[in-house]
């Protein structure tokens, strides 16, 4: 697979649900999610967004995904030039009612979130053998 | 066995945040993908900022790792290359949703002032560039006392 040139995209504001506490813009993350046998794994963008600052939420089948950013800018600095905005991500999933919620895992390293969501055992395929009679 | 993923929908009231986006989506499509007039239109958007004493270029770079950048330095001019790698997940993975993007990039960066290139730190934290490049003496701000004559 031969690489292609990146394109800046421009951040996608998130819907605003109530008013929020925190002033500042908030902003969809780009994500990536994808299936295996076993579970769903969920890739966020969530740059500027440290360790302790992820807040995962799984109610129902409702997901929630939220990170607040550390600020943008150091004491004492004005900007000069701004391309992109910052600010806190916030989105929502709809999941089927089929994840083992006590096994679920969640890393973020270089402010990419990777949660792991193993399905309940009822959800897997299984494979049922015929016997002969 | 399907899994559905969906967006909440939105409430009605919010129909005007959704007319704005479809305005934005459609730009983009008129003047080309990703359309935004405020930016240079290259791969990594930049913000740049300064106080008394360093000039600060930052970047989102989620994802990117410190020995797959390359900064360079000649006078005025900064050239920010890179790629952004997406490790390929397990063969059979089987992909619902797939909006992040991996590729190259380089961009140049005409700096707004000259800066001391024996004086540049770059730092990755949480996904964020930051180049840190100091202003040689002659064009930090310098306070200018007022004597009463």
């Amino acid at each position: 697979m031969t690489a292609k040139e990146l394109k800046p995209k421009v951040k996608e504001e998130a819907p605003a649900k109530a008013e929020r506490v925190r002033p500042g813009r908030v902003f969809l993350p780009n994500v990536d999610i994808f299936e295996t046998p076993e579970a769903l794994v969920l890739m966020a963008d969530l740059p500027g967004v440290p360790q302790d600052k992820v807040t995962l939420d799984l109610k129902e089948n409702q997901l929630t995904i939220s990170g607040e950013i550390s600020p943008p800018l150091g004491e004492g600095e004005s900007l000069i030039s701004q391309e992109y905005y910052t600010g806190d991500f916030y989105r929502e999933f709809q999941i089927g009612e089929l994840i083992d919620k006590d096994k679920i895992e969640a890393t973020i390293k270089d402010g990419v979130l990777r949660l792991y969501l193993p399905k309940a055992a009822k959800a897997k395929p299984r494979k049922i053998e015929v016997k002969v009679g | 066995m399907p899994i559905i993923f969906r967006e909440p929908e939105l409430e009605p009231f919010r129909e005007l945040e959704q007319l704005q986006r479809r305005m934005n989506r459609l730009f983009q499509n008129v003047f080309g993908q990703d359309w935004a007039p405020w930016t240079a239109g290259v791969y990594p958007l930049i913000n740049l900022s300064e106080d008394k004493d360093h000039l600060y270029l930052r970047a989102e770079l989620p994802g990117v790792k410190p020995e797959d950048l390359d900064i360079t330095i000649k006078d005025q001019s900064l050239v920010l290359r890179g790629e952004r790698k997406i490790p390929e997940e397990e063969k059979n993975a089987n992909y619902h949703r797939r909006e992040r993007e991996s590729g190259f990039f380089r961009r140049v960066v005409r700096l707004p002032s000259p800066v001391d290139p024996n004086n540049v730190e770059a730092t990755c934290k949480d996904g964020i560039l930051t180049i840190r490049l100091g202003k040689p003496e002659e064009v930090k701000p310098r306070q200018i006392q007022v004597k009463s004559a």
